[in-house]
């Protein structure tokens, strides 16, 4: 039997800042993972991933992340994906600081 | 200090307009992030992740009160009003705008710095004793030399492109406050039987995923053939290293695959040939260094007024006896401004700190300042009648902490709250154990300790030569962290062994608390330190501590 697909998220850092930023299913970069598509089919995830690579004028480093769907939108399943949809711990610097948080 | 001269600033200012042309470049689309990456990372410039972090040189940790203005001023303009201080004494900003950053180098330049060989596989920032060339233990103040070495490596044709990353650290001292053997090249000053000043060569030491002590590949190297060997060096390495795997690319692997024989025989026939290309100019150009580097005009005057305030402020006295370290000088001190205040990040300094450092560095440091590879600041030369003063001026900023080799003043990466490579976070570990044991009392108790945090196996944080090393890693999504015991990062340089399973995040401070619990009970005497009480008894009843029920059991 298939594996099942975990759903996944588009994210990058934005060209200019750094930000992590998420792919929406209307072809925006949102600074929140709330409002990514949520990507439940593994085709799809591809095509999305190859869509966010061809916009080298605005994002650096896409990539297909682990996602699960909540009351609010996605949210992230990693710690490591938590950290970055709020910034570092010793600061309210990054999204924290731009009230994204 | 060295000061620029016309080629250094031509070449400095050459590199900051290329780059803004390629930023440029990047940004209108017409370079890819693949293109780009390796020309900002030969310029100090990383992705990390929430922002850009620019990643500047110290060279040996010197800086005068003028560059360190001006990293106040980059803070304000360009950054968040901050920046932290790492382990290779260098300066990191976290949050700098692509866009920007030409303008940062630009300002840099101004000031005789650059953050050029701060990223790839190239040499990268020497390191050196913090306390150069003010340190009674001193043999020679060895920045001239370091000085020449940056000069030496900086654009080096042949080294731009090694197998990995090559780190050289250097002391002048016989007190190893370099951690030199864990350098990919360590240098240790040292007298020849003539008394002639030399060199210890160690090579094939780091960090990291595969941690190894240097081996002595040259007890004894003649001043003058220092550049040449180390030429020497880096070019069989150059050769020799591996290039297929990136886990074993580093020098200690080639040394350990080859061995210390072998590789110490291609090292020495290749300078032979090296030795005669370099025609006595590096000499020439060394004796120029040396002659910036002369000490300041130390003050002959009498030490009023510190013994009268040592006996009236107990707190003064308690920040004199962990901060300060003898001076060659009579009559003065190494000032060792702590950057770990209970529960702030370690190594961070505000702008307005960084202001009143270069300010209280002109006023009593002869304009002087160091970084050192612990992540604080250091004030190398004041004089004892100044230090009351000193003292009160710097609890305005929060700068007067006495927690000088004491148990919160820990070294720690940035981590996971920053770092793109980190599997877990290091400095929220690191203010938790630092305000536990004050809030508890035992700090004073406790002594002299050192304790060092990685967030990844990379071992930024130096955790396997910290008394007690703590490392971060991503335990099946979860954030767990390996606690390593017995390391040592002077003369007597060795590796922690890991004592057993590691530890959930929040259990990281009561297991610390355990352990130094037993240590407590355990010692002979209160002047008794951890890692002497460690080495004394071994690993064993520390484990018993760490791990309660399991010793329980094995009572049982």
């Amino acid at each position: 039997m298939a594996r099942q697909f975990t759903p996944k998220v588009v994210t990058a850092n934005a060209l200019l800042e750094g930000d992590a930023v998420y792919l929406t299913a209307d072809n925006r970069w949102s600074r929140l993972h709330q409002e990514a598509e949520l990507i439940e089919d593994e085709a799809h995830a591809q095509l999305r991933l190859l869509h966010a690579e061809g916009q080298r004028q605005v994002v650096v480093g896409a990539y297909l992340a682990d996602a699960r769907r909540g009351p609010r939108g996605p949210e992230p399943i990693h710690f490591r994906e938590v950290f970055r949809t709020r910034g570092p711990s010793n600061y309210a610097h990054g999204k924290q600081e731009l009230r994204h948080v | 200090m060295y000061k620029y001269a016309d080629f250094d600033e031509a070449f400095v200012r050459t590199r900051a307009a290329q780059f803004r042309s390629q930023v440029e470049r990047r940004i209108d689309g017409s370079l890819t992030e693949d293109e780009f990456r390796p020309l900002r990372l030969m310029n100090g410039l990383y992705l990390q992740l929430h922002a850009y972090m620019l990643r500047i040189a110290i060279p040996y940790g010197t800086l005068s009160s003028r560059q360190l203005r001006q990293l106040a001023m980059i803070a304000d303009r360009w950054d968040k009003g901050y920046g932290h201080f790492t382990t290779r004494q260098n300066i990191q900003f976290n949050w700098p705008k692509l866009s920007d950053v030409p303008d940062i180098l630009d300002a840099l330049a101004s000031v005789h710095m650059h953050s050029i060989q701060t990223s790839g596989n190239t040499i990268r920032n020497v390191t050196a004793d913090h306390f150069a060339g003010a340190a009674a233990d001193e043999i020679e103040d060895p920045r001239p030399v370091a000085e020449l070495i940056r000069q030496w490596s900086t654009d080096h044709p042949e080294f731009q492109f090694l197998p990995r990353k090559f780190k050289i650290g250097i002391t002048g001292s016989p007190n190893d406050r370099a951690v030199t053997r864990a350098h990919d090249i360590g240098l240790r000053m040292v007298r020849g039987g003539s008394g002639a000043v030399g060199f210890e060569v160690i090579v094939g030491g780091g960090l990291g995923r595969t941690p190894m002590i240097g081996q002595v590949i040259r007890p004894f190297l003649k001043k003058e053939d220092l550049l040449p060997y180390l030429e020497a060096i880096v070019s069989t390495y150059n050769v020799m290293g591996r290039r297929d795997n990136k886990f074993k690319a580093r020098i200690k692997i080639t040394v350990f695959e080859n061995g210390i024989e072998a590789f110490r025989d291609a090292v020495e026939a290749r300078f032979e040939q090296v030795r005669r290309e370099f025609g006595g100019t590096d000499q020439k150009v060394l004796a120029e260094i040396e002659g910036q580097f002369a000490p300041p005009a130390f003050r002959t005057a009498p030490v009023t007024g510190y013994d009268e305030a040592r006996a009236a402020d107990p707190a003064f006295r308690s920040w004199t006896d962990t901060n300060l370290t003898a001076h060659r000088a009579p009559g003065h001190a190494i000032v060792t401004v702590s950057l770990k205040a209970h529960g702030t990040t370690p190594g961070d300094a505000t702008s307005a700190q960084m202001r009143l450092l270069a300010d209280l560095a002109d006023r009593y440091s002869h304009g002087e300042l160091r970084i050192s590879h612990e992540q604080n600041v250091i004030l190398p030369h004041v004089h004892r009648s100044d230090l009351p003063a000193l003292y009160v001026a710097l609890k305005t900023e929060g700068l007067a902490t006495a927690n000088v080799g004491l148990i919160s003043d820990i070294i720690a990466c940035p981590g996971m709250d920053y770092c793109s490579l980190a599997t877990a976070r290091s400095i929220p570990i690191a203010q938790g154990i630092a305000t536990h044991f004050k809030a508890i009392g035992l700090e004073q108790e406790i002594g002299r300790l050192k304790i060092k945090i990685s967030g990844c196996i990379n071992a930024c944080g130096h955790h396997h030569v910290g008394h007690i090393g703590i490392l971060g890693l991503d335990r099946a999504g979860v954030e767990n962290y390996q606690i390593t015991l017995g390391g040592d990062h002077t003369e007597r340089a060795a590796i922690g062994d890991k004592v057993g399973p590691g530890f959930a995040y929040d259990q990281v401070v009561p297991a610390i608390e355990r352990l130094l619990r037993a240590y407590l009970a355990l010692r002979d005497h209160p002047a008794e330190t951890f890692i002497d009480a460690f080495r004394r008894l071994g690993p064993d009843p520390f484990k018993a501590a760490l791990y309660p029920e399991e010793a329980a059991r094995d009572a049982a």
